[in-house]
């Protein structure tokens, strides 16, 4: 089958050019010739089982399915010859026996593929006067609505669950008739794409649970976005009504998210709506939050912080959101500079900040180029969770025989082959150093390493691939020796002749990065809080889960004179610190922009009208710069600043890569160490508060501390004991739960999710204690 | 002229053990392939040469199957039997296995040999205790005397025979579906193109066999391919195993010529049981469509002359049916199996066996409609063709014959809401 040859077939009559051996329901598609489907879709496997697509194909004397027929050169195709809409309406007339015909009450109609079809091609009344079959219905969690009665055995969600999800967490059971789509033993479907399903179901069996009953497809408004969480920067379309977000679908973008979005991406738009939005603004007074008008708020936040950097502008910091949008970040960094201190950082996870801190940190590469890779190595990086679309090219390679490593403070459970070095933070740095030995790069650390096996394997592969890349991710950029594991990770990149790049953590790190929102010569987002300042602006931070060491977070806040939150949310630790709290607009409600992993600028306009008094965040910082009398603020748009910004930041990302490791290992600890993961339905303000994927698997295995058997017992505890984790003054109590993918010396304890907004760093040592 | 292939040492008291089964030159033949190391093509030759047609019910040439694999294909080869025999009528199989399981043996080495694989699988219809039980018996007979294993007969050749046990449904039956059944999976039948001697089991160049075809091979090598061909008529040569069951004196399994005519069968089995007259045969399993009796007595059983009267020859599967039979009630009980055998995966077939089924059972029990002989007529029409494999049309034939010739005692039942047959009486 060589591909590459033109070929000419005829369709109803019209010569097509095409390659030999293109399937002809994509030569058709691509031409414009309707040819009705069900089973097919071009992202999935072929099962040709539907029957939808059958057309007549010269010589042949039986109808066949487009869907599977490889064209050949002069095949004349008929697609509505007598026999082909024979076949298709005998098709059609089978798919409606025993489907529901009750399309009003059903959550897909009006969207519906059956339906659509069922208009061309099926008949006014029904000549099956049986009953129907009925399924018995099963619940597979918070997400996905079930009715499997309307299924027409399509397969589509089981393809997408071996093949992309990579979890066969649905599955056909049953023969013929009887034959039923459903979880296999009785489970939840806990994919963190699962939602896709819902779009790829052509019926009304799989529905979206939060959306389910809500609207009708004819009253929603589309309009494109970009999802705020992971760095992929998922293409959305945000579905409107009345000023409402009523669901997020995701855009079909090949080269980022193709035709996928995760859970995250796909359900986060709950949070819009929490109880916790922060309506008006609102001034602490006395101890007393008291509401208050725009204009006494911005003057109170104005004034608060224009009297410290009087007095001394290094005692003003600014600590950024990397969710926030590129003209958010902007403008911050105008006013902090305008204010006269070099204190801005977005980098809130991070604790180690040796090094060279103006790289900006990305991929390194394309994301559709991470499928092509022949081998990869990734540190500290649960990429399945943090990031799930990158997670999919990456699961792509490996399917392709791409040879895939980790190096983790714990086991993931993945959805391809990896091998994984699995041991405590501090080992993770030596493995790494052992590695770079292996591999023959010079480093600082070479004389107390042991190289084993294992390590040289994963140099050679890295070396005998063509393609190999090494990529930092969430975990790593936590950790105590980030900047150690970054220039290991150089080293062995070069002495591999492989790429090197960081998987950045939130949806627009990166821009913050090109943006430059970091201190030049001042305070980090960890020296800001080690030594506290008498002023804060904060941008869309919640100090107790956003950053590294929220007890060191909080006690700095706590003391400060004046703490500006330009916020969408209330919370605990805001309420506690902050002086002043202006309603930011949240998801959905600000134009903006992103930069994703691979460096792409994607804008996005404002969909709903912010909720209560809230305004854009731009907007905020536009005006409270005029009140700081800062030259520079007159902008009437959000995209006369973006346009600003393109020509000041123009071309492309380079490739950074750290020297030789630099330093001292940090991560060596005497007792336990937490490995404090950020769970993937607590990375940021918006998810936290999305009620339904809060109801998750994933959300739920969140709320525990682990540790493995031999650390339970050596601490007198067992699976299922209420433990107190101490870190310092902090205490979270939290139920153990023995796990054997935690390694030795570990406790892994998850941050941002409540009730660890006392604790410490994310790795940083702890205690155990039994309540 | 009968048992003069598979059945010809039915004489011997044990001959599913390879003593006695050697006693007549068994694993003579393999023996000699191995030791000459005759050249496959001559091998392909010879089947082809022989007319050897499926024996499983597709009739399809096994000479030009086996030539279709590509001996020096990278990657493994493999040879399967499909001994899943689930078509009502059919049980000519079993007995192969439990009398004969020895020429089966030999025949999937010489197969195995041909197609240069050096695994074989025997899917065995999971009712099948006994002849699975015989079956594995003769291969670690077998495997015993040298015949199976690594190094067959300091050949070089290496050859493991395996027996996989079905579950029970009859659409593992369907080649396809055998081979996802093999491989752990559910037994859906798979879209073809690529055809199994591409991409078969596991992915690689695959020949599936039906046990009477391969059990045929060791004697048609050993007494010569014309003299096979011979037996049989113009297009269907040979011998065949017929299993003739119903309203017989006496249903068995018998080898006879392709071409003997149906009335010596029917002869062989015994005629009609007591006092009762023929009056319609399903000649090749319960997919091929119904014939009248009448019509059948001047039939010879052959490829082309059942096909000309409007049925298949099938698997040989003879289901005579005496006077007394309500064929409303016999098309009943064959949609029932249809409607349950259906592996849902094709639209056509997972609704539309279901429908005929209903259709049927309200007739026979006095519900039918006035419209629905011609309903059941274009909801056959509507599957037949359009299914990935051949159980849809497996369904949907026997309507169509029932009613061709049968189709007053539907209207009959429609009409009087009761059966035709002794209705008179």
């Amino acid at each position: 089958m060589s591909e590459e040859k033109t070929i000419t077939i005829e369709v109803d009559g019209q010569s097509l050019e095409t390659k030999l051996g293109a399937l002809l329901i994509d030569v058709t598609d691509a031409a414009g010739i309707n040819i009705p489907r069900f089973c097919y879709h071009n992202k999935l496997s072929i099962a040709a089982s539907c029957r939808m697509c059958l057309v007549e194909v010269a010589k042949v004397p039986k109808p066949i399915p487009a869907c599977a027929t490889q064209v050949m050169d002069g095949m004349v195709v008929q697609t509505r010859s007598p026999m082909a809409l024979a076949a298709q309406k005998s098709t059609m007339e089978f798919l409606l026996i025993n489907h529901p015909l009750d399309c009003p009450v059903c959550d897909q109609g009006g969207e519906c593929e059956l339906q659509d079809v069922a208009v061309g091609y099926g008949s006014d009344a029904t000549r099956f006067v049986e009953g129907k079959r009925v399924v018995p219905e099963n619940n597979v969690g918070p997400l996905i609505a079930t009715d499997m009665t309307r299924c027409i055995h399509c397969t589509r969600c089981v393809r997408f669950g071996d093949e992309v999800a990579g979890m066969r967490e649905i599955g056909a059971t049953g023969r013929g008739e009887h034959m039923t789509i459903g979880t296999f033993v009785a489970r939840n479907v806990d994919s963190e794409l699962s939602g896709n399903v819902i779009d790829l179901c052509p019926v009304g069996a799989l529905t979206s649970k939060p959306f389910q009953y809500r609207a009708r497809a004819w009253e929603l408004t589309r309009h494109t976005g970009v999802a705020p969480h992971d760095s992929v920067g998922s293409n959305i379309q945000i579905h409107t009504r009345r000023n409402e977000v009523m669901r997020v679908h995701p855009d079909s973008n090949d080269s980022i998210n193709e035709i996928w979005i995760s859970d995250r991406d796909r359900f986060s738009y709950e949070g819009i709506k929490s109880e916790d939005r922060l309506a008006q603004p609102l001034i602490k007074k006395n101890g007393e939050w008291t509401a208050a008008s725009w204009e006494d708020a911005l003057e109170a936040a104005a004034s608060g912080l224009k009297e410290i950097a009087t007095a001394d502008a290094e005692q003003v910091g600014t600590l950024i959101s990397p969710t926030a949008t590129l003209e958010e970040i902007a403008l911050a960094q105008k006013i902090t500079e305008g204010l006269g201190s070099p204190n801005i950082d977005y980098r809130l996870r991070q604790e180690d900040f040796r090094g060279n801190s103006t790289a900006v940190p990305w991929l390194g590469q394309s994301i559709a180029s991470l499928e092509h890779v022949n081998a990869a190595l990734l540190i500290g990086s649960n990429i399945r969770k943090d990031q799930p679309l990158l997670a999919h090219r990456v699961r792509k390679a490996a399917l392709n025989g791409a040879k895939i490593q980790f190096i983790n403070p714990l086991q993931l459970d993945l959805h391809f082959d990896a091998a994984q070095m699995v041991s405590d933070p501090a080992g993770m740095v030596h493995n790494l150093a052992a590695i770079a030995e292996a591999a023959g790069g010079s480093h600082h650390l070479t004389e107390q390493i042991e190289v084993g096996e294992e390590h040289k394997a994963i140099a050679a592969e890295l070396k005998d691939s063509e393609s190999a890349v090494i990529l930092l991710g969430n975990i790593a950029q936590s950790h105590p020796d980030y900047t150690i594991l970054y220039g290991l990770a150089s080293v062995i990149a070069k002495a591999t002749d492989s790429s090197v790049g960081v998987i950045p953590v939130a949806a627009n790190s990166v821009g913050a990065a090109v943006l430059g929102a970091i201190p030049d010569h001042g305070l980090n987002a960890h020296t800001m809080l080690e030594s506290p300042r008498k002023g804060y602006l904060l941008l869309g931070v919640e100090p107790g889960r956003d950053t590294n060491n929220p007890a060191l977070a909080c006690a700095a806040l706590k003391n400060a004179e004046c703490v500006v939150a330009v916020t969408a949310y209330r919370s605990p630790c805001l309420e506690e610190t902050a002086n002043v709290m202006l309603p930011m607009s949240a998801f959905s409600e600000t134009s903006g922009s992103f930069v994703n992993a691979e460096g792409t600028w994607q804008s996005f306009a404002g969909t709903t009208t912010p909720a209560g008094e809230s305004r854009p965040g731009w907007k905020i910082l536009r005006v409270l710069g005029n009140l700081f009398d800062i030259q520079g603020f007159d902008y009437n748009s959000s995209e006369e600043l973006l346009g600003e910004l393109k020509e000041s930041h123009a071309g492309g990302l380079k490739i950074t890569s750290l020297g030789a490791a630099k330093g001292k290992i940090r991560s060596v600890v005497t007792g336990l160490i937490r490995v404090g993961e950020t769970p993937i339905y607590a990375s940021d303000a918006l998810v936290r508060r999305a009620v339904s994927l809060q109801k998750t698997k994933d959300a739920r295995d969140a709320t525990v501390a682990r540790v493995n058997l031999s650390v339970a017992s050596n601490a007198g505890l067992s699976d299922g004991d209420k433990v107190a984790v101490v870190q310092g003054e902090g205490r979270a109590e939290m139920i153990l739960k023995v796990d054997a993918h935690i390694p030795d010396g570990c406790v892994w304890v998850p941050a941002g999710v409540p009730g660890s907004e006392s604790l410490g760093d994310q790795f940083g040592e702890l205690s155990l204690e039994k309540v | 002229m009968a048992n003069e292939v598979i059945f010809k040492n039915l004489d011997l008291d044990r001959l599913w053990d390879i003593e006695q089964y050697r006693s007549r030159g068994g694993y003579e033949v393999l023996t000699k392939i191995l030791k000459e190391k005759t050249p496959p093509g001559e091998i392909i030759d010879g089947m082809k040469t022989s007319g050897l047609r499926g024996r499983g019910g597709a009739g399809f040439p096994t000479g030009l199957k086996w030539s279709f694999i590509n001996r020096e294909a990278p990657t493994d080869k493999y040879l399967v039997c499909n001994s899943d025999e689930g078509e009502p009528g059919t049980f000519k199989d079993r007995d192969i296995l439990r009398y004969n399981p020895h020429a089966l043996v030999e025949g999937m080495l010489i197969a195995s040999y041909v197609i240069n694989a050096h695994r074989a699988y025997n899917y065995i219809r999971g009712e099948f205790w006994e002849p699975y039980q015989r079956f594995q018996n003769a291969i670690d007979q077998a495997r015993a005397a040298g015949f199976v294993g690594n190094n067959i007969l300091g050949s070089g050749f290496d050859c493991e025979l395996n027996v996989h046990l079905g579950g029970g449904a009859y659409v593992c039956g369907e080649e396809t579906a055998l081979l996802e059944s093999i491989e752990g999976k559910k037994g859906q039948p798979r879209y073809k193109p690529p055809f199994p001697a591409h991409v078969g089991l596991y992915g690689c160049p695959t020949v599936i066999n039906n046990t009477e075809t391969l059990a045929s091979v060791p004697t048609i090598l050993r007494d010569g391919a014309e003299k096979f061909r011979d037996l049989g008529v113009e297009n269907s040569g040979g011998s065949k195993l017929f299993s003739i069951s119903g309203h017989v004196k006496n249903p068995g399994v018998f080898e006879l010529p392709m071409g003997t005519p149906f009335s010596e069968l029917f002869e062989l089995a015994g005629g009609m049981r007591d006092g009762s007259k023929i009056k319609a045969v399903i000649p090749g399993g319960s997919s091929s469509p119904v014939i009248p009796g009448e019509v059948m007595m001047d039939l010879t059983m052959d490829y082309d002359t059942i096909a000309k009267a409007g049925s298949m020859l099938g698997s040989g599967a003879v289901i005579v049916m005496d006077d007394t039979t309500c064929m409303v009630k016999v098309l009943d009980r064959m949609g029932y199996f249809y409607y349950e055998e259906s592996c849902g995966q094709c639209t056509p077939c997972r609704e539309g066996t279901g429908w005929l089924y209903r259709i049927v059972h309200r007739i026979e029990n006095g519900q039918g409609r006035p419209e629905d002989i011609d309903l059941l007529m274009d909801v056959q029409n509507r599957i037949r063709g359009k299914t990935i494999c051949a159980l849809g049309d497996a369904a949907a034939m026997p309507v169509a014959g029932m009613l061709r010739y049968y189709q007053d005692e539907f209207q009959y039942h429609i009409d009087h809401k009761r059966c035709m047959v002794g209705a008179d009486a």
